[in-house]
């Protein structure tokens, strides 16, 4: 149980995008509405990049920059373990780009989804395709 | 080794020849002499080139000519010896009597679409050849495959209702054995050996266990289902909707006899005589080789339709071929491959009379037919010496191949067998011989035509009677064909 | 010049993605000459880099920008590499001249829009075989994957809901895909896949759970963007709803790049130690592949709907490769890689052959064949070629395959696998034989050299793709022992 309580509490930040992931996973999978499982896949989307950004983070850390000479001191790298490992966050500028565009060509079908069948519910919309 | 008195490619070119003609008789579609002279030439070219490797093979050579390596260690090869000689000379020479035959039955119907039949017979013509030079297992698979898809357009040439039933059936039987038995037993023995190569002492290594080989056994005999083996035998009857040029050749010579012939090189090539008589599993295919044997001949005099009672008779006939390989004695196996010769000549007589009678009177019904021996003399003769030489009786070609494997089953020392071979060969009798029988002598009020000889057109009857002269030639002269089996085991 | 082919197979479409939207507006064929002369030179490319990596029997690794892995983003193409790179742009040229006329006829409007994204696709498919790097993977994937949602919605009927829930599915996959490289990238420090190989070597990584999450979460990723059994709900509405330049895109290369990924997973990334022994899954997946295959196939024989039963066909060779895959021997790997190849060519030629007759005919059911063989013959015959290579009837590709996947299946004992291929077999020979049937028989007036239906080919611009994708179904079958020996071999990793 102590072991237990200790996994959560130091690798809350995990845990709190696995709860992201799960409800992101059950609007897609659950709701009737279509826009919400937009919605849902935007949760789930946006959990991974926490993840990702949760990995890099270190408590109390520097950005990855050169420390600046003054008159004869050279330029010097900072320690390593004193920074933040800035190439999860610069994935994730990627991944958040390919996660907007992937909302707006959702939005874009689900415009053209309501003008062709009249409806973002699926069940009605199931009825209507049935007819 | 001596010089080869041929191109090494022979082999190769007479499968391809009429392959070649394929596209000639496409071509002049518009012309219909132009284009059944590319099926002469392409027929007469064909035999000539069998021909010429005959004195080669007669010496007991074998030739081997690699076409392509087509998977690492699996190549695509055809061989000529004697055994498969004797089969490419059997299909080529009867493709050229069928030519003539076709020609005959086809303009004398006015059928549709004769391009696409003739086309479609060259091609089968082809993959008959390729079965009959394989020189390994895999080769003759893929003939096989071809096979089966070309001749389903002829089966169902007709394109009506009744056709289509019966090309189903014909494709759904060939096409799951072949894929559902016959490719995985082909897989497993591969795996097993490392090789398709057929090899008179058998590929499989000495300890195999017996419960696999009777397994893969099983599967090769039901799965080359070409050869009618029950219960894999109803195609048959059902491809009977083809035109009867097409039941000639290809249901009495070259897609069953392809079937037979395969399992005979399984037997004697993959497996060898000597494994089966090791293992016993040469009863295991007497016993369901037997089975088919009595019961399809029983089937076969309850049959009306005269087509459909040639077609148990071949069911029947080719169980007895098989019969005779599975007694796995050496003039059991040789009896074996001369029948499939013999049968061929005297089968083929049949089916070419029953088209005969159609073209001339429209009577399919043996019930119908009582009296015709007056009105179609020749092919009520030719179809007599026909039925002697299926029957077994002198003076034509079937009664030599049964005696070898009569003999055959005394070596063997199974007398059963012997009793299937005289019961099935009196059932034979009791089939044909009432047909003919009732075409001569019948009173005048019985008789269904009038007294007066209206043969159908000669190239109707010509063929029947060439086949039937060479059924008696080969009762008198069966040294060719003997040559070709005996080879085998020198 | 030599030295940068890999990237050329990806600029040609690239740039032609730019040139298309920039300067071929409301010009068509301006448009689709730029298409073709970009696929063509893709296609040359990825030729080139095959002659390349099969003349110096290693493969090619190409740095961007110059950058040192595993710092920089580095392109890998091996012998399968280059394969499949020419397979994807050799698909994507036929399509591109096969394109013009149906193109035209369904989407009328936009054309330059339709035919960039089809350059983006591209692309995205190329980059997803070239690259080295797994997180670039990803993005790739996603490019491919977005011009896929929009291309598909542009179809008829149902097609965008369809898409909807292929978009949703697809974003789940490849989310899932960058979770379980989240995963490896905290445990290992690196993105590039050579040096992920080498560290997940490593004795303590076989260990560690993170790892084998990861594994997991990739492998499920891949599965879900493949669609297989029983993730492959999304598949065949998306596939059968869109045009039919569009089908004959996606439906063949989509899947077969999803599995060449995962055979790259499996084993550029992890290691065959690590896929078979770590997780003692495999005769679970080859399970599953085989309920994929039997499902698949009886779907497809329920439809009645040309395109759609082609889509169930591929959900059932789907399973095929996975199957080959997860046999953990030689002779299923070989199966599976070549699969990956003739399935892509006899689905592209079966697609083409029924986007042809619906063409002609404007429908998309079993009526379309009626008398196809007297009006459209060379059509049907590529039809045939193609039924028959799906049935796996000699000497057509798909037979070759089944060969080594049968193979496989014997020696790994997985006769519930084998029992799947020979059944499905028979179930394709039924389904195309009743097509077959259909087309051959008519309904029984046509009997006669009477009142036929006049010859009605379709346009040259759809016969000459579809008759070189045909015979290549046959070339390749022919060449099949050169193919292995000089490109298969090299593919299958150590110990296997």
């Amino acid at each position: 149980m102590q072991d237990l309580l200790h996994d959560v509490v130091a690798k809350y930040n995990y845990w709190a995008a696995l709860i992201l992931l799960l409800i992101g996973l059950y609007g897609m999978i659950a709701k009737n509405n279509l826009l919400k499982k937009v919605i849902g896949m935007s949760i789930f989307q946006s959990a991974i990049i926490l993840f990702y950004v949760s990995i890099g983070h270190k408590k109390g850390a520097s950005i990855p920059i050169l420390i600046h000479g003054h008159g004869d001191v050279a330029h010097q790298a900072i320690d390593p373990t004193l920074y933040a490992n800035p190439l999860p966050h610069v994935l994730m500028l990627t991944a958040i780009v390919v996660g907007v565009s992937t909302l707006g060509v959702a939005l874009a079908v689900l415009q053209k989804i309501y003008r062709v069948h009249g409806t973002i519910e699926e069940d009605e919309l199931l009825e209507t395709i049935e007819k | 080794m001596d010089q080869i008195p041929f191109i090494p490619s022979t082999p190769a070119l007479a499968v391809l020849v009429s392959l070649a003609a394929v596209p000639l008789i496409y071509l002049s579609d518009r012309r219909p002499n132009l284009r059944e002279s590319w099926t002469f030439i392409a027929a007469v070219i064909k035999l000539g080139l069998v021909l010429s490797m005959a004195q080669w093979v007669l010496a007991g050579n074998t030739h081997t000519y690699d076409i392509c390596r087509i998977l690492p260690g699996l190549s695509v090869t055809l061989t000529v010896d004697g055994f498969g000689m004797l089969f490419a000379l059997v299909a080529s020479s009867l493709w050229i009597v069928t030519s003539i035959y076709s020609i005959g039955y086809m303009r004398g119907l006015d059928e549709h679409a004769q391009t696409r039949y003739f086309m479609c017979f060259a091609v089968a013509l082809s993959a008959t050849l390729g079965v009959a030079f394989s020189g390994n297992l895999f080769t003759l698979y893929i003939f096989y495959e071809i096979l089966s898809l070309s001749t389903y357009p002829l089966v169902t040439h007709h394109q009506d209702e009744e056709a289509r039933g019966g090309g189903r059936k014909y494709l759904t039987y060939l096409l799951s054995t072949s894929i559902g038995l016959a490719l995985p037993a082909m897989l497993i023995t591969y795996s097993l050996t490392g090789t398709l190569d057929f090899n008179s002492m058998g590929i499989f290594p000495a300890d195999t266990a017996k419960p696999i080989l009777t397994v893969v056994l099983l599967m090769f005999m039901f799965g080359f289902s070409k050869a009618g083996m029950m219960p894999f035998h109803s195609w048959l009857p059902g491809a009977m909707v083809a035109p009867t040029p097409v039941s000639a050749l290809l249901h009495a010579v070259a897609v069953v006899k392809v079937g037979v012939f395969s399992i005979l090189r399984v037997i004697t090539g993959i497996f060898g005589i000597n494994l089966l008589d090791a293992t016993n599993l040469n009863t295991l295919i007497c016993l369901i080789a037997g089975f088919t044997v009595i019961v399809s001949s029983l089937i076969a005099l309850s049959q009306d339709n005269l087509k459909r009672r040639l077609a148990f008779s071949t069911i029947g006939q080719l169980s007895y071929i098989i019969l005779g390989a599975g007694l796995a004695t050496k003039l059991g196996v040789t009896g074996s491959m001369l029948h499939i010769a013999m049968h061929a000549f005297g089968k083929i007589t049949l089916f070419f009379c029953a088209g005969a009678i159609f073209v001339a009177t429209g009577k399919k019904y043996i019930s119908e037919m009582v009296g015709i021996g007056k009105r179609m003399p020749i092919t009520m003769i030719a179809f007599f010496v026909g039925s002697l030489s299926v029957i077994g009786l002198p003076p034509a070609g079937g009664l030599i191949s049964k005696l070898l494997m009569v003999r055959g089953a005394m070596e063997a020392d199974m007398i059963w067998v012997l009793v299937i071979y005289l019961v099935s060969s009196f059932l034979n009798a009791a089939y044909f011989l009432p047909i003919v029988y009732k075409a001569f002598f019948c009173t005048e009020e019985e008789s269904k035509f009038e007294n007066k000889v209206a043969e159908a057109p000669i190239f109707c009857w010509l063929p029947p009677v060439i086949t039937a002269a060479m059924s008696v030639v080969l009762f008198f002269f069966p040294w060719l064909f003997l040559g070709f089996a005996n080879v085998m085991f020198q | 010049m030599a030295e940068h082919y890999p990237i050329l197979v990806l600029l040609f479409p690239l740039l032609a993605a730019f040139a298309i939207s920039l300067f071929a507006g409301r010009r068509d064929t301006l448009a689709f000459v730029l298409l073709v002369l970009a696929m063509a030179g893709s296609f040359f490319a990825a030729v080139n880099t095959l002659v390349q990596v099969m003349l110096t029997t290693e493969s090619i690794r190409y740095r961007l920008g110059n950058w040192p892995p595993p710092f920089g983003i580095e392109l890998v193409v091996d012998h399968l590499g280059a394969l499949v790179l020419c397979m994807v742009s050799g698909c994507a040229l036929l399509t591109a001249v096969y394109s013009k006329e149906t193109v035209r006829q369904e989407i009328p409007d936009r054309i330059h829009h339709y035919y960039t994204l089809y350059c983006l696709l591209v692309s995205g498919l190329l980059g997803m075989v070239a690259t080295g790097d797994a997180f670039n993977l990803y993005v790739l994937l996603e490019i491919s994957a977005l011009s896929s949602y929009a291309l598909l919605a542009r179809g008829r009927g149902l097609a965008y809901y369809a898409t909807f829930k292929y978009i949703i599915l697809g974003t789940i996959g490849a989310c899932l895909y960058l979770l379980g490289v989240g995963y490896l990238y905290i445990k290992t420090g690196t993105l590039n896949m050579a040096d992920l190989f080498a560290i997940l070597s490593r004795a303590e990584m076989h260990e560690s759970a993170t790892i084998r999450i990861g594994f997991i979460l990739i492998i499920l990723g891949f599965w879900i963007k493949m669609g297989l059994f029983p993730m492959h709900g999304w598949l065949p509405n998306a596939y059968s709803q869109a045009s039919t330049t569009t089908s004959c895109l996606v439906a063949p290369l989509m899947t077969k790049v999803s599995v060449y990924v995962m055979v790259r997973m499996m084993f550029s990334v992890f290691s065959v130690d690590y896929v078979f022994k770590t997780i003692p899954w495999h005769e679970l997946v080859v399970w599953f592949a085989s309920l994929a295959i039997v499902a698949g196939s009886i779907s497809a024989l329920a439809q009645r709907d040309l395109k759609k039963m082609l889509t169930y066909i591929i959900v059932a060779e789907v399973g095929y490769m996975v199957g080959g895959a997860w046999l953990a021997n030689a002779n299923g790997l070989t199966g599976t890689i070549y699969h990956i190849l003739s399935d892509a060519v006899m689905t592209l030629c079966l697609f083409m052959a029924v986007g042809a007759m619906i063409y002609k005919t404007g429908t998309s059911s079993f009526a379309a064949m009626e008398g196809v063989f007297r009006r459209m013959p060379i059509t049907s015959a590529v039809f045939i070629l193609g039924a028959f290579s799906i049935i796996g009837i000699p000497p057509t590709c798909g037979f070759f395959s089944k060969w080594y996947l049968i193979q496989g299946g014997i020696e790994a004992g997985q006769w519930v696998y084998v029992v799947a291929l020979l059944f499905s077999s028979l179930i394709n020979a039924v389904i195309f034989f009743r097509l077959i049937e259909i087309a051959y028989f008519g309904t029984f007036e046509a009997h006669g050299d009477h009142a036929l239906p006049p010859r009605d080919e379709a346009p040259a611009t759809m016969i000459v793709p579809m008759v070189v994708t045909a015979a290549t179904l046959v070339v390749i079958g022919l060449y099949t022992n050169e193919i292995v020996t000089h490109i298969v071999q090299w593919a299958i990793p150590s110990g296997l």
